[in-house]
């Protein structure tokens, strides 16, 4: 059962991750996604977590997973998206590779949408993907995440990152 | 501080490679390619410093094959943390050579920062490196490197060296869509 339309559902992402063929998930941890997202995660035999110690070495390592087949995700923070965009702008989509990204906004204020956030970390996000035309999805509530299957699947098969940008924090 | 010829190096290690998965940076993997052409060459990690995680994913990925990765001191430094995540994953199959000139040849030649007193080696072991190994002589390296390459992974290997022989910078080649396709088409079809 889904929960309430107004919640985000970290038991549906991770459903989804799994659907779309996801065996790896690459992270650094993210308030924003520990409790929903991440410790289920680290916790669930049917996923193998991969703890990196900066989210660029994350970018390099799923997408040497791409290269053997195997479909990953990196899941992060907004920050360390920001600090990562050379690697992403040059292994993903200069090398046209797909790369699944999940990015929570720390800070971001609720019941507000990304890019009207007082907060540039939190604002600048999505107009950066969409300037490095990396395709992108806002999940906010739970029916958001129906998305993410046919995108990851689409993201492998033609070849392209894709970014699903987490709009609130997933619900345990 | 005692060096060998990068390229007499490689030589030597190219010896010992046969279908094994390579992923080399720069100025090293310039001469790799020439040296010992393959198609389980990468040599297009995007970013500086990105070479160790390439070779992370592709180690984890294809446990039945040795990754061996040509890195470079500059490369690295850029990338420390790098380090510790393999220590921590710990692939049987990852050999990270540290091509350490104490450079960024790539960019001028300035040196890298604290390239008197690094430990490379050191930093390794301390993340969790399974051995870890140092070579600034050729005879040396001759003599050993098989021993170094059937060790159980993972193993770090300071490989001191200098500029040989000048080789073909071919930047169009090593960030090209046809090289990354034989990659990803070799590994597909082993």
């Amino acid at each position: 059962m889904r929960a309430a339309d107004n919640t985000l559902s970290g038991v549906a992402i991770i459903s989804a991750i799994k659907a779309a063929g996801i065996e790896y998930i690459v992270s650094v941890p993210d308030i924003v996604t520990s409790d929903g997202l991440l410790w289920p995660i680290v916790h669930d035999p049917d996923l193998q977590h991969i703890r990196v110690c900066k989210e660029d070495e994350g970018v390099s390592i799923c997408v040497a997973l791409g290269y053997c087949g195997k479909r990953a995700l990196l899941l992060i923070q907004n920050t360390g998206f920001l600090d990562s965009i050379n690697a992403i702008r040059a292994i993903a989509v200069e090398y046209s590779n797909p790369l699944c990204m999940m990015v929570g906004l720390q800070g971001k204020e609720a019941d507000v949408l990304p890019t009207q956030s007082n907060k540039v970390s939190v604002r600048i996000v999505g107009p950066i993907l969409d300037l490095m035309s990396i395709e992108n999805h806002l999940l906010q509530t739970t029916s958001n995440t129906d998305v993410i299957t046919p995108a990851v699947d689409a993201a492998y098969h033609e070849d392209h990152p894709v970014c699903f940008v987490l709009g609130q924090s997933p619900s345990e | 501080m005692k060096r060998m010829k990068r390229d007499a190096a490689l030589r030597i290690v190219a010896e010992h490679i046969h279908d094994n998965l390579v992923v080399a940076a720069y100025q090293a993997a310039f001469e790799w390619i020439v040296i010992r052409p393959s198609n389980y060459n990468l040599i297009a990690t995007g970013a500086m410093g990105l070479a160790s995680s390439h070779g992370l994913g592709l180690a984890i990925g294809r446990p039945d094959r040795k990754v061996i990765v040509f890195d470079g001191d500059g490369s690295l430094l850029m990338n420390l943390g790098s380090l510790v995540t393999v220590g921590e994953v710990a692939p049987k199959n990852f050999y990270h050579f540290v091509c350490n000139n104490g450079v960024y040849e790539a960019n001028g030649s300035h040196p890298t920062p604290g390239s008197d007193n690094i430990d490379f080696s050191g930093l390794a072991a301390s993340a969790g490196y399974a051995s870890t190994d140092m070579f600034d002589d050729i005879n040396d390296l001759s003599s050993r490197v098989a021993d170094v390459l059937s060790r159980r992974g993972p193993v770090f290997v300071d490989f001191r060296v200098e500029s040989g022989k000048a080789y073909p910078q071919d930047y169009g080649y090593m960030h090209g869509s046809d090289h990354r396709d034989t990659f990803k088409a070799a590994l597909k079809a082993s």
